[in-house]
This record gives structure tokens, C-alpha cells and sequence, in this order.
């Protein structure tokens, strides 16, 4: 074997690993801008492309899909969860999709439901209430992104 | 597991960088037969290839058992594993080379036997990943498993020597030229146990305590359980010579104490207790001798490895003198693989597997190999902060901080950092026990970040069909976020 073939050959296995490396890390990096940058990680409720009004980027926030659902105040406060097509029942039961231990919680709290594009939270009979913003929740009432929704101690926000 | 339409998993990614990992691993085998004959041989990619199918085969697994798992963790583990065969194969070569004997088979010698024990744990991995379904069933068994890890770690100790006893440290068990290291098992089984046990403590632990200094301090009688496991540590040190080993079931405790409550004064409080412990130890090692005396030893040579009562002495520093020799020949961007005389190192198919590779690969290609290393533990701790049970965060994160600090013991052994003490160095070095253990860890993380990164399909993780579980008593446990 020549040597500059060896010289190439031990370069080459040298930048090979690093190239593994920096390939690992470039995934790593999409995992982590998932929820901001990639537009199809997660479905979003159908039908929400063409809501958005043209020639309105100032609104244009309420239009977009709501992929993960935030606690932003309360013992959970950072808890994430990214939306799938299936309802989120929250709650202090074991079988909630999002379970909260917040004296002032319900077993059975409430749950958020997605509809023609649009999540709807509705409060499922809770002795303390569930809140939007400072609003009670009586009935299904949609949601907007980035705002509270109230229970007991703990804040929920869905972003997109 | 049904896949929720437009979601990504990550499965191709995975596959992807397999490849990837793949072609490195066969290049290095061609490399080594360039350097080695002179010319690369028709049957290099045999290897590589054999060990394509094994990962595939475990790719697969995952698609149908664990969809939204992490996708880096079985091609970053599969590149570490791969080398660790190919740099085995290489020994393997050399030796042939130097008695003039025929080129060894796929499955001859110490490299064959490694790849032979990769589809063993393989296989043990693809049973985990298939048998367990969801990582809380883990936890009905956690005092059964608790129970298993501490009669696996005291094993060797209560053997006979010459059944447990190599190289000065009891860690085996040998049976004729078979020999398994239970402690690489009893990891798994204590991390299970500690989550478990902390799960249930926790509020205990964290939330009763006395404030000196602005740290929070525990009360004396929460100090039971770290006693315990100290004094246990301690024990292992002493009747199994191991610094290393001790080290680690300490560690793992201590960190799983702090990612469970929070709280800075148990890491201080383990410090401590570790530093004075080892240190009381190399005292009692000068002055009493007996069961310390190795201890003492493996110390002294440390603080001075180039002394010439130290380099001369049987057992003394001449191993770690030739791994940092080795190393240094390396330099930069080493000899090139096959190139170098790793054989002059010492127990290099073990625990000096890293000085052997470094003279060949230089700091160049180590410093990839350890951000390998990195990147799993990353993946892990990953794992941890996306699952939503408390005991999946307790077991994803100590499983990951273990295989952390097991690479930071062995190869702060190997450079003179710490003490040098017989560790494996994960998925690199030659031994069945270590390779089983470490890929039915990684099988338990895979599973742990499917739980984590599967969207929220508005209820429990589905068991695997069959009537509904009542629920394990830890799914009651509360959901929260380790913070960063």
C-alpha cells in the first residue's frame, strides 16, 4: 500500500466520526426547535390552514395551529404537551391526559377538545371552576393561543 | 402502536445515521487490514456487515415496539460497539500476524467472540423492549429488584477468591473460562429500586428540612437511607477492592436523591461523605494495611506514576504508565488505525481499550468517541425531562447519569485523573456481562423517550391490548418537570 493511501485512509476514518457527530447533533437540533420551526411534527386540528385571513399578519397568531399545550404557573409550571388530534382531559385522576395535584382541583377538572381547527375547553362539573383568562367557563368555549386558562393554582396556555 | 398520522417519529433518522455509523465501522476495518497486510482483503466488510443486520434487526424492533423513541441512541451506541468489535479484530490481527498464523474467522478470537456477544445482547434488548410495554410496570418489582441488585453487588465478596478474584479485585464469577461481572446487572436492578423508593419519599426528603448557610439541609433521621447505601459503598470498596464500582452505586444514589428533591445539600452532603470516606480509607490503607492496603496502593501509584519503587513494584504503575505513554504517542490525529502496538498496553481488550484506540485514532478521533458518549447521556437526561411519570424521569435520569460517570471513572483511571480502578468502558470493551447490561440500559431509555415523545393521544399510554390494568399505585405519583 502506498503511504499517501494510508495518510488518506487515516484522515478519512478521522473525518468520517466527525461527520457522524455533527449528523447526531444536527438531529438532536431539529428535535429541539421541533415545536417552533417545523411546521409538521405534530397534526394539527383539520382545517386550519385556510383560516387565516389574507393581508392580515397582525392576526395572524390566532390562526395558526395550537401544537403544544404549556403550564406556565403551578407546581407542573413548564410542563409541556404536544397536541395530537385526541381530546386532553385534565384532572387530578390517575387516567388524566394531564394530571395536576392542585388542592383546589377537581378528580375530574376539565378537558380541552379540538373542533374544525379550533381547541374548545369545557369544564367537566369542577367544584372550583375553570377559568379563561378571567372569564368562567360555562359551556365549550374556543380558545385562543397564549391564554390562561385557570385552574385552581395552576395556568395553562396553548402555543403553537 | 399506531402511528398518529403527521406526526414525525424519527425512525428514518435513526436508520439514516445507522447507516452512517455503519460505513465508519467498515472503513475502520479496512483501514486496519491496509495497515496490518499491507492490502485490503476481499472479506473486510464481513464484520461491519454482520453487524448491519444485528442493528437493523433492533431498528426494527423498535418500529413495532417503541415508534417514537428517540432516534439517536441505538446509532451513536451501534458506531461505540462497532469500533470496540472492529478495534478487537484488529488485536486479533496482530497477533495472528505476529505468530505467522492464518488470518483468525468472522467469529475466532476475542473479536469475533465480542460479536458474538453484541447479538446476545442484542437480543436481550429487542426481549425488553418487547416484554415491557410500559416502564411503570417496572415499578410493581422495584423491592424484588432492590433486593436482586444488592445480592448481584454482594456476590463476589462472599465467594471464595478464586472463584470471584481478578487482577487484585473481586468482581466476578468464574466459572472454568467462563466468567460474568454480576455488578454491571445489579445497576439496572438498583436505579429501578432507588426511583421507585424515592418516588415515595420524596416529599419526606425535600420538604422537611433546616436551613444553615442558605442551603437547605435534611433532617438526621432522612439521612437514614443515604447512610445505608453509603455504608454499603463503603463495603463494596473494602472486601471488593473497588474504588470504581463503589463510586458508582454512591453516585448514582446521591444524583438520584438530588433529581428527585431538588435540593444542592444532598450533592454536598455526598461529596463530602465520599471524599472523607476514600480518604479515611487511603489513611487506614498506610497505617493498619489489611483490607485497605490495595486501596492505598492503587492511590500511591496514582500520585506518582513515573517513581521508580512505584513503576518497578508487581502491581504497580506500569499499566497506567503505558496507557499514558500510549496516549501520548498517539498525539494529535494518531498512527492511524492498525498502525499502532496497542498490545504494549496492558489488559487492553478491558480496561485500557480507550489507550489502546487513542494511540490509534489520536485525540482527534477520542474526543469524537467521548462526544458519542456524551450525546447518549444527553439523550437520556432528554428522556427524562420528557417523560411525564415521576418514577420514568428518577430511572431515565440515573440510568443515564451511570453510564456517565462509569465513562468519566474509567477514563480518568486511564489518563491519571483519579484513581485507576477496573472498569469497562461501555459498549468498547470485551466482555459479555458489560455489553448485555449496558444495551438492556439503552433498551430501557428507548423505552422511557417513547413514552415521553409520543403526542398525547387523551389518555394512559395504551397497554398492550387485553383488559385495562388497575393502576400501578406509582401511576397516582404526581407529574412535574426536572428543572434544568
Amino acid at each position: 500500500m502506498p503511504e499517501f493511501v494510508l495518510t488518506v485512509a487515516r484522515f478519512g476514518f478521522l473525518i468520517l466520526l466527525w461527520i457522524f457527530v455533527f449528523t447526531v447533533v444536527g438531529v438532536i437540533r431539529k428535535d429541539l426547535f421541533a415545536g417552533v420551526r417545523s411546521k409538521s411534527l405534530v397534526a394539527s386540528p383539520r382545517g386550519v390552514g385556510g383560516v387565516v385571513p389574507q393581508g392580515r399578519p397582525a392576526k395572524a397568531k390566532r390562526g395558526k395551529a395550537a401544537r403544544q399545550l404549556v403550564v406556565t404557573a403551578g407546581q407542573l409550571a413548564g410542563t409541556k404537551i404536544t397536541l395530537g388530534e385526541a381530546q386532553i382531559t385534565i384532572g387530578r385522576a390517575e387516567d388524566s391526559t394531564l394530571v395536576i395535584t392542585d388542592d383546589f382541583a377537581s378528580a375530574r377538572h376539565a378537558r380541552l377538545v379540538p373542533r374544525d381547527g379550533q381547541w374548545f375547553v369545557e369544564d367537566l362539573g369542577s367544584t372550583n371552576g375553570t377559568y379563561l383568562d378571567r372569564g368562567k367557563v360555562s359551556g365549550p368555549t374556543p380558545v385562543p393561543l397564549g391564554v390562561p386558562i385557570r385552574i385552581g393554582r395552576t395556568s395553562l396556555e396553548l402555543r403553537p | 402502536m399506531p402511528r398518529v398520522p403527521g406526526t414525525k417519529t424519527g425512525r428514518n433518522a435513526e436508520l439514516g445515521l445507522l447507516a452512517l455509523a455503519m460505513i465508519i465501522v467498515a472503513a475502520y476495518g479496512a483501514t486496519v487490514e491496509a495497515n496490518q497486510f499491507d492490502k485490503i482483503t476481499p472479506t473486510f466488510w464481513v464484520p461491519a456487515a454482520l453487524l448491519s443486520a444485528l442493528f437493523v434487526a433492533l431498528h426494527l424492533v423498535v418500529r413495532f415496539t417503541a415508534l417514537y423513541a428517540d432516534p439517536v441512541l441505538i446509532p451513536t451506541v451501534a458506531l461505540i460497539n462497532g469500533l470496540g468489535v472492529g478495534f478487537l479484530r484488529r488485536l486479533d490481527l496482530a497477533r495472528a500476524i505476529a505468530q505467522k498464523q492464518p488470518e483468525p474467522g468472522i467469529f475466532a478470537g476475542v473479536g469475533g467472540r465480542q460479536l458474538a456477544w453484541t447479538l446476545a445482547a442484542l437480543v436481550l434488548a429487542a426481549v425488553l423492549l418487547i416484554v415491557i410495554r410500559d416502564h411503570k410496570t417496572v415499578s410493581r418489582y422495584a423491592y424484588t429488584l432492590g433486593l436482586v441488585g444488592i445480592v448481584l453487588v454482594m456476590i463476589p465478596a462472599v465467594l471464595p477468591a478464586s472463584i470471584s478474584e481478578i487482577n487484585g479485585a473481586r468482581l466476578w464469577i468464574r466459572i472454568g473460562s467462563f466468567s460474568i461481572q454480576p455488578g454491571e446487572f445489579a445497576k439496572l436492578a438498583l436505579v429501578s429500586f432507588f426511583a421507585y423508593y424515592l418516588v415515595r419519599k420524596r416529599e419526606v426528603l425535600s420538604l422537611a428540612s433546616r436551613r444553615v448557610l442558605g442551603v437547605d439541609f435534611p433532617r438526621g433521621r432522612d439521612l437514614g437511607p443515604v447512610i445505608t447505601v453509603w455504608m454499603l459503598s463503603l463495603l463494596v470498596l473494602v472486601f471488593e477492592k473497588d474504588l470504581g464500582t463503589a463510586l458508582l452505586y454512591f453516585g448514582l444514589f446521591v444524583v438520584t436523591l438530588y433529581v428527585a428533591t431538588e435540593r444542592v445539600s444532598w450533592l454536598i452532603i455526598g461529596l463530602v461523605m465520599f471524599f472523607g470516606g476514600v480518604y479515611v480509607a487511603y489513611l487506614l490503607g498506610a497505617s493498619v494495611g489489611g483490607p485497605f492496603a490495595n486501596f492505598y496502593d492503587r492511590a500511591t501509584v496514582w500520585l506518582d506514576p513515573f517513581a521508580a519503587e512505584n513503576y518497578n513494584r508487581v502491581g504497580g504503575s506500569y499499566q497506567l504508565v503505558q496507557s499514558l505513554l500510549g496516549l501520548g504517542t498517539g498525539g494529535l490525529f494518531g498512527t492511524g488505525p492498525g498502525a499502532g502496538s496497542p498490545s504494549k498496553v496492558p489488559e487492553v481488550r478491558t480496561d485500557f481499550i480507550f489507550a489502546g484506540m487513542g494511540e490509534e485514532i489520536g485525540l482527534f478521533g477520542l474526543s469524537a468517541l467521548l462526544i458519542c458518549y456524551l450525546l447518549i447521556v444527553e439523550r437520556g437526561l432528554r428522556a427524562a425531562l420528557g417523560v411525564r411519570d415521576s418514577f420514568g424521569k428518577l430511572v431515565a435520569g440515573g440510568l443515564a447519569f451511570t453510564l456517565g460517570l462509569q465513562v468519566f471513572v474509567i477514563l480518568g483511571g486511564i489518563t491519571g485523573l483519579i484513581p485507576l480502578t477496573g472498569q469497562t468502558t461501555p459498549f468498547l470493551s470485551a466482555g459479555g456481562s458489560s455489553l448485555m447490561a449496558n444495551w438492556l440500559l439503552i433498551a430501557m431509555l428507548l423505552r422511557i423517550s417513547d413514552a415521553g415523545r409520543r403526542p398525547a393521544s387523551g389518555g394512559p399510554a395504551p397497554s398492550s391490548g387485553g383488559p385495562k390494568q388497575p393502576p400501578a399505585q406509582l401511576h397516582g405519583a404526581m407529574t412535574e418537570v426536572i428543572k434544568p
